[in-house]
């Protein structure tokens, strides 16, 4: 008996349950409901309706992965600098929240901005107006960067922690400023860390559902939702498909940027 | 100066990451229903989130799904780890990228193109279709972890245990799985925060009536988010946090403990 073999119920398993259902989307993406071949799913996407919820899932994914490499990179730096990042208790801190269930901390959020939530009534007790904070862009923007921060700070601060210091001190010998040692050294150094977490906050910010509908009050729809809405309750699977085929390629080709920056993977985050 | 910036940065950070999960805390222990006011302090809404058959139920099922799911990807992740350790680098190559499909889709995507083939095929949505889906996303990620160790272990071993007289399962079980298993058990507990953590996967490929915890939440939340919700918040970041503690601190505790005992 070949050893090899014993790899075989994985590899069924996985062809099954991967390849197979992949091509089932792009069966029903490809066909309409009589089964005959059509291109009417794909273009579908040009609807008004549908282009401009992933106009809105493209626009808040890129504004809400700049937010987080912008909070996560200086976080970063400061681990390394103070020496706190080889504290393992002081990145555990950072990293925890992305353990606690995910619906459960878009719910705080929504708790916290609601009209009758914890801001308003913290401004109603002080005796000011109250703001209309939950059902904005920017609530949902709020939200993606609060579930999805860990996936930046990880990949970033496992990058940066990996510099060895004497090359920033042969750079300081050389007489590097401050500002020469990030932008000449860390900065490019950490790139493969700054590309995973890139495509680690991008890709789930541009796919969620769940976010627009607890945070955007069900009115701001993303790809994601109208996507979600063909499969549960408008139940046209093909239309569903069909648009989950033009995501993908938003996904393959943040893949390909990654592929292409992060070579050997360094940036991993796990 | 600078490091009061920094010190400063730090703590913002941490206030933003923990002032919601904090806020959810508080308001469990809130007797008044509303988000805004504080009524007194009530164990009220526990004691409700206890009495809740369907929270009750929604545990259950996300501990069940999560173990079997957990215990099986361990299992075909592992033997799978073996066979492919025999094959040629090429077909390696192959297989690592079919792996890699779950992990780099989006949810959304393996949820939905699950969903149709369990009903391509017939299969109605229940509690094992669940099952399947959750097993088909946690595989990968226990090969990912027990390949690498499969490499450092090495061949060498394994055929002195051989060469020595030992079956191929002796030699399996005494040489290898001990070299493998922590990359195995790092696998099989990925696996099971992973299934434990999942709800978009979950959404599409359950069956009407069966709820996990994150589904139970999401149909609470669109009725109306109601008190209990929160105790079950906080009990379930305390244990989350307890098990983190446990697992990140107990091993190297007892490592450093042992490396001073030991001289």
């Amino acid at each position: 008996m070949s050893r090899k073999l014993l790899a075989g119920p994985y590899l069924i398993w996985m062809i099954c349950c991967t390849v197979v259902p992949l091509g089932m989307i792009v069966y029903y993406g490809l066909t309409d409901r009589s089964g005959a071949f059509t291109f009417a799913n794909l273009s579908a996407i040009t609807v008004p309706a549908h282009a401009k919820a992933l106009g809105l899932a493209l626009l808040l994914a890129v504004i809400s992965t700049l937010i987080c490499l912008i909070l996560a990179y200086p976080l970063g730096l400061i681990l390394r600098k103070t020496g706190l990042g080889q504290k393992g208790f002081v990145v555990f801190l950072f990293i925890l929240p992305m353990w606690m269930n995910f619906l459960l901390r878009t719910m705080a959020w929504q708790t916290i901005l609601e009209k009758h939530g914890v801001i308003n009534g913290i401004l109603s007790f002080l005796g000011l107006p109250s703001l209309r904070l939950i059902n904005t862009p920017a609530a949902i923007v709020m939200g993606m960067v609060y579930d999805f921060l860990p996936f930046m700070v990880l990949p970033v601060y496992n990058v940066l922690m990996k510099i060895d210091n004497s090359v920033v001190e042969a750079a300081r010998d050389l007489g590097a400023s401050n500002r020469q040692i990030l932008f000449k050294i860390l900065i490019p150094l950490s790139v493969p860390g700054i590309v995973s977490g890139i495509t680690m906050v991008f890709i789930p910010s541009l796919t969620t559902f769940v976010i627009p509908n607890m945070l955007g009050g069900g009115k701001l729809l993303l790809i994601g939702n109208i996507i979600d809405q063909e499969f549960t309750v408008g139940s046209n699977w093909h239309l569903g498909s069909g648009l989950s085929l033009v995501m993908m390629v938003f996904i393959l080709i943040s893949m390909l940027f990654l592929a292409k920056f992060d070579k050997g993977g360094e940036g991993n985050a796990f | 100066m600078k490091k009061i910036v920094e010190r400063c940065y730090l703590g913002i950070i941490c206030v933003f990451l923990y002032a919601p999960i904090f806020t959810l805390m508080v308001l469990s222990f809130n007797e008044s229903k509303s988000m805004a006011k504080w009524g007194g302090f009530s164990l009220r809404w526990y004691q409700e989130m206890f009495q809740d058959e369907a929270i009750r139920e929604a545990i259950w099922n996300t501990l069940a799904i999560a173990l079997i799911s957990a215990v099986v990807a361990t299992l075909l992740g592992t033997l799978a780890c073996i066979g492919i350790q025999k094959m040629k680098s090429s077909s390696r190559a192959v297989i690592l990228m079919l792996n890699n499909i779950p992990m780099v889709n989006s949810d959304i995507v393996t949820g939905i193109s699950l969903m149709l083939i369990f009903v391509a095929f017939g299969i109605s949505l229940n509690r094992n279709t669940v099952l399947i889906a959750h097993i088909t996303f946690c595989i990968p990620y226990v090969v990912l972890s027990v390949l690498p160790k499969m490499k450092q272990a090495g061949k060498t071993t394994y055929e002195a245990a051989l060469d020595l007289g030992a079956t191929p399962i002796q030699a399996f079980i005494k040489v290898v799985l001990p070299e493998i298993r922590p990359g195995i058990v790092s696998g099989f507990l990925m696996a099971f925060t992973m299934s434990v953590d999942d709800f978009i996967i979950t959404h599409f490929t359950r069956g009407a009536g069966v709820n996990t915890l994150s589904t139970l939440i999401y149909s609470q939340v669109k009725v109306g988010i109601r008190p209990s919700i929160y105790a079950l918040s906080t009990v379930m970041f305390a244990t989350v946090l307890i098990l983190l503690i446990v697992a990140n601190f107990l091993p190297g505790y007892r490592e450093k403990r042992t490396k001073k005992a030991g001289g």
